[in-house]
């Protein structure tokens, strides 16, 4: 592998000492039915003792391959077929099977990526960690036990002696990540592999857990290699950085330098693409257009978006298209026997929403958001209060009335896996709505598909793919162009970008600011991420347990924000203030 | 912060490491289905072209046994032949009445495969518009179906055939397939209930809920659809089964009158003859066999083909 050494660091000191953990032009394949096929090409990593080091990359460039690699963990298919891992001097790739896992646990401690099915649901919680402890040689019997309560009251369990008996369905997801960190640092390992240990949290639990990692491996002297695709995340926890794109290294140093001064053209994209609080709205308003090659160039995002934002301002109309008034939804959850008891999933919520313009939701898991999206929607009937569409209330809507509310107003959901059925060509899922309303004969039909694919910049001939061969992005804009079919007023995105890799992300909401500049559509955006929202919210609602706790113009809620939850929010978004280079 | 040595500023050769377009959709591959996909790796198996051709050879059989042989089944039988071993024109040998024991196998596949074929379309005609009507629609109507459902799940079917079957006055194909599907839709029905109730709860349903799809349109058009793979392996599978079913019947006594050809029949009446012509018995349940074996293998095959775990491996 060819490489290009650029010292950006001419009075540094080169150090003698010996790397931790070595990685040299490591090479691994997953055997398929058409032959090996390459998953990692060549990659070097260096990894000194005590230091944080992120992986960075966007789903399948090879970064969790290549922690996999290390420890000997690659699934069935995959096989390491060549370079070497070098570990304290010795070649890991070389061990039999019994010695890597002498190495695995005790030196090179592991936390996997999902808490929520990384637990076995039929054991207690102290008998997991107490197994691995066993496992490791830690201790035994009594001891062993003893050692369990210790290992978790480490990791932020502070009640760790009565909760052993209780199951993984009884804790939180963030509580489960803290077992897991525990069961992964419960040998004291020299190097500990997280990857994507936050991904599945909130923000709020996120940052406490980063927290609470970083003191721990900071006491004990610990290496971390991180696996991720936050660059925020990378900027503010590790020291040196690693971008992956397919298979390959195209940049790699220490992370601050990187992120403020990328040299590879996909690390310029990466960064220009992450939503990052620092960059200011209203300041940036040169209009910069996304370029000759559409949205799939990658320009400078904040620029765009922003731009677009100010332009809706300067348009919107003071009556508000949807208004919600005091809504409330309560669940009736069945307990034991037949008592039942209440549950308010959203508590008096009032807001508007004006013609033309994006108004964001904002909560964390279990605020009470999504709901509200399906209220808005009519796809649950409220408890109680009302929403007015265009002068006109919702609530009772049936048949026609029905039908004519819902050709105005069109959802895109969070899962673009779930959300489209596997079994209907691209074709005719953009067709459908068309279908379902009567609207045109077939000729005209397709030509408003043929149109809509080209809106979302899909070439005529994916309809007649079906969604199992397209990405995540793709599906994501296929959902985009059957909901605009109808031409309507309103689209409620309910979590539309969260499951999108970063670059997709920005792709697919600058096509949501571009479709609304041009065809004047008004947004419900629910989002968990904060940074999203800075990029394309004109208003933005901030939800805590069903109620909205604060609610004003974007720019107030993030420069001057009223409640400690706002706050708090803000502040635990990953790099959230640092200053990307772009 | 000095650089510790291999951890300088590292940028790759940009012709090493070409940026590719954003999520452009790759044109050069084919497009494809579900069925396609099943279809590909169906026709990579040979199990799949065996079964394949002993059924297309059971179904040529069945339609037009005439091409098979030219002897009568029940015409040309004589005495004189009674118990007789193979011959010149007839391989088979000949039965205790004398008659041709090839010729009577082959047209004893009409009735058996009439049965069979009949009993499964009715029970997965009957098993997925309850099941569906059941899972999808919920309430009373659930209720309903599944507990009825329960009642002849409790009754094995081939009991349940016998105590009908002995009080109905004239057993034809038509009816013996009709009496086994009575019996038997329950299992379909809830398998089907089953695929329906976790189609309903997918996402999306509810985004064609939105859109403002009709909800019986969303029956038909996504739900019935995503659900209906496991039923058609079961039903495959149980078309074997209804052959054998009526061969028990038969063979009880009590299922198609002696004076229609079937297999179950001809197994029957090898029982006076069973010790000194073996081979009365043999022919007949050896067809007997073949056809269940190539539906059972079809089966097999087509689960594996649409089973979505199996898939994502390939």
């Amino acid at each position: 592998m060819s490489q290009t050494l650029t010292d950006t660091n001419p009075g540094g000191v080169e150090s003698d000492e010996q790397p931790l953990l070595q990685i040299r032009n490591l090479e691994v394949g997953f055997q398929t039915q058409r032959g090996l096929v390459p998953a990692v090409r060549g990659v070097d990593i260096t990894l000194y003792s005590g230091q944080t080091l992120a992986i960075v990359g966007e789903s399948g460039s090879g970064k969790t391959t290549t922690a996999q690699a290390i420890i000997d963990l690659l699934p069935g298919a995959g096989k390491i077929t060549g370079g070497q891992v070098l570990f304290e001097g010795r070649d890991l790739t070389k061990l039999s099977p019994k010695d890597i896992q002498a190495v695995r646990g005790n030196l090179i401690g592991y936390v996997p990526q999902d808490p929520m099915s990384n637990l076995n649901p039929v054991w207690n919680i102290g008998f997991q960690v107490e197994e691995a402890i066993k496992a490791n040689g830690l201790a035994q019997g009594k001891e062993a036990r003893a050692r369990t309560i210790q290992v978790l009251q480490e990791a932020g369990l502070s009640d760790a002696a009565d909760r052993l008996k209780q199951y993984p369905h009884q804790f939180s997801g963030g509580m489960r990540q803290r077992v897991l960190i525990g069961i992964g640092l419960s040998a004291r390992p020299k190097l500990l592999i997280a990857d994507e240990p936050t991904s599945a949290l909130d923000v709020t639990v996120q940052r406490q857990i980063l927290d609470h990692l970083g003191t721990l491996t900071r006491d004990y002297g610990t290496s971390v290699l991180f696996i991720t695709h936050d660059l925020g995340l990378a900027a503010e926890r590790a020291e040196q950085l690693v971008v992956m794109y397919k298979g390959k290294i195209v940049e790699s140093g220490p992370s601050q330098e990187i992120l403020a001064n990328p040299q590879h053209p996909y690390t310029q994209r990466l960064v220009s693409a992450a939503p990052s609080l620092a960059s200011r709205r209203i300041q940036s308003a040169k209009h910069a257009s996304v370029g000759d090659s559409g949205i799939y160039g990658g320009g400078s995002l904040d620029d765009t978006l922003v731009a677009r934002a100010a332009e809706r301002e300067s348009l919107a109309p003071v009556k508000d298209l949807i208004s919600i008034d005091n809504i409330s939804k309560v669940y009736r959850i069945r307990k034991k026997g037949l008592r039942s008891e209440e549950l308010k999933a959203v508590d008096g919520v009032t807001f508007g929403i004006q013609k033309g313009t994006t108004t964001a939701l904002v909560g964390e898991s279990g605020s009470g958001k999504s709901t509200v999206a399906k209220l808005v929607l009519q796809l649950e009937s409220i408890t109680s209060g009302s929403i007015e569409f265009d002068g006109q209330d919702v609530a009772g809507l049936k048949g026609k009335e029905l039908l004519k509310f819902r050709r105005r107003v069109q959802p895109v959901f969070q899962d673009p896996y779930g959300s489209l059925d596997p079994q209907y060509s691209v074709g005719n899922t953009i067709a459908e709505p068309l279908l379902a309303h009567g609207v045109g004969t077939a000729k005209e039909r397709q030509e408003r598909v043929k149109e809509l694919l080209d809106q979302v910049s899909l070439p005529w001939s994916s309809r007649f793919r079906y969604p199992s061969e397209l990405s995540g992005g793709q599906r994501q804009r296929i959902a985009i162009a059957r909901a605009l079919a109808l031409k309507p007023d309103v689209l409620v995105l309910d979590e539309a970008v969260s499951a999108l890799d970063v670059l997709v992300q920005g792709q697919v909401l600058n096509l949501l600011t571009e479709l609304q500049t041009e065809l004047g559509l008004t947004y419900l955006f629910i989002t968990h991420d904060l940074a999203v929202v800075r990029l394309v919210a004109d208003n933005v609602c901030v939800m805590q347990k069903g109620r909205i706790v604060e609610a004003a113009s974007t720019d107030d809620v993030f420069d001057n924000p009223q409640q400690a939850y706002t706050q708090e929010l803000l502040a635990a978004i990953p790099g959230g203030n640092f200053q990307f280079g772009r | 912060m000095p650089n510790k040595s291999g951890q300088a500023h590292f940028v790759a050769e940009l012709e090493d490491t070409p940026v590719a377009p954003i999520d452009r959709l790759d044109e050069s591959q084919k497009a494809r289905s579900t069925w396609a996909d099943a279809w590909d790796s169906m026709r990579r198996r040979p199990m799949f072209w065996i079964s394949s051709v002993l059924i297309l050879i059971i179904a040529l059989v069945a339609l037009f046994p005439g091409l098979f042989t030219s002897v009568s089944p029940n015409l040309d039988c004589q005495l004189a032949n009674s118990n007789g071993g193979p011959e010149a024109g007839h391989p088979f040998g000949f039965t205790r009445q004398g008659c041709d024991v090839y010729a009577r196998t082959i047209f004893g596949t009409r009735a058996s495969v009439t049965v069979g074929l009949l009993a499964t379309g009715l029970v997965t005609l009957m098993g997925v518009i309850l099941g569906s009507l059941a899972g999808y629609y919920g309430g009373w109507l659930d209720a309903i179906v599944s507990r009825v459902g329960d009642i002849f799940f409790a009754i094995p079917t081939i009991l349940g055939a016998i105590v009908l079957m002995s009080v109905l006055p004239a057993a034809t194909p038509t009816s013996v397939a009709f009496v086994l599907s009575i019996f038997a839709w329950p299992q379909i029905a809830r398998i089907m209930r089953g695929a329906v109730l976790s189609a309903t709860n997918s996402d999306y349903v509810m985004a064609s809920t939105a859109l403002g799809v009709s909800k019986f349109r969303i029956l038909l058009r996504h739900v019935i659809p995503n659900s209906i793979a496991p039923v058609i392996v079961i039903a495959t599978v149980s078309l074997g089964t209804f052959i054998v079913a009526e061969s028990t019947l038969s063979f009880l006594g009590i299922g198609l009158p002696t004076s229609v050809m079937s297999w179950g029949n001809d197994i029957s009446q090898a029982q006076t003859s069973l010790v000194t012509n073996p081979q009365v018995l043999l022919y007949p349940a050896a067809a007997l066999s073949i056809t269940v074996l190539a539906f059972l293998m079809l089966g097999d095959i087509l689960r594996d083909a649409l089973d979505p775990k199996a898939r994502a491996l390939r």
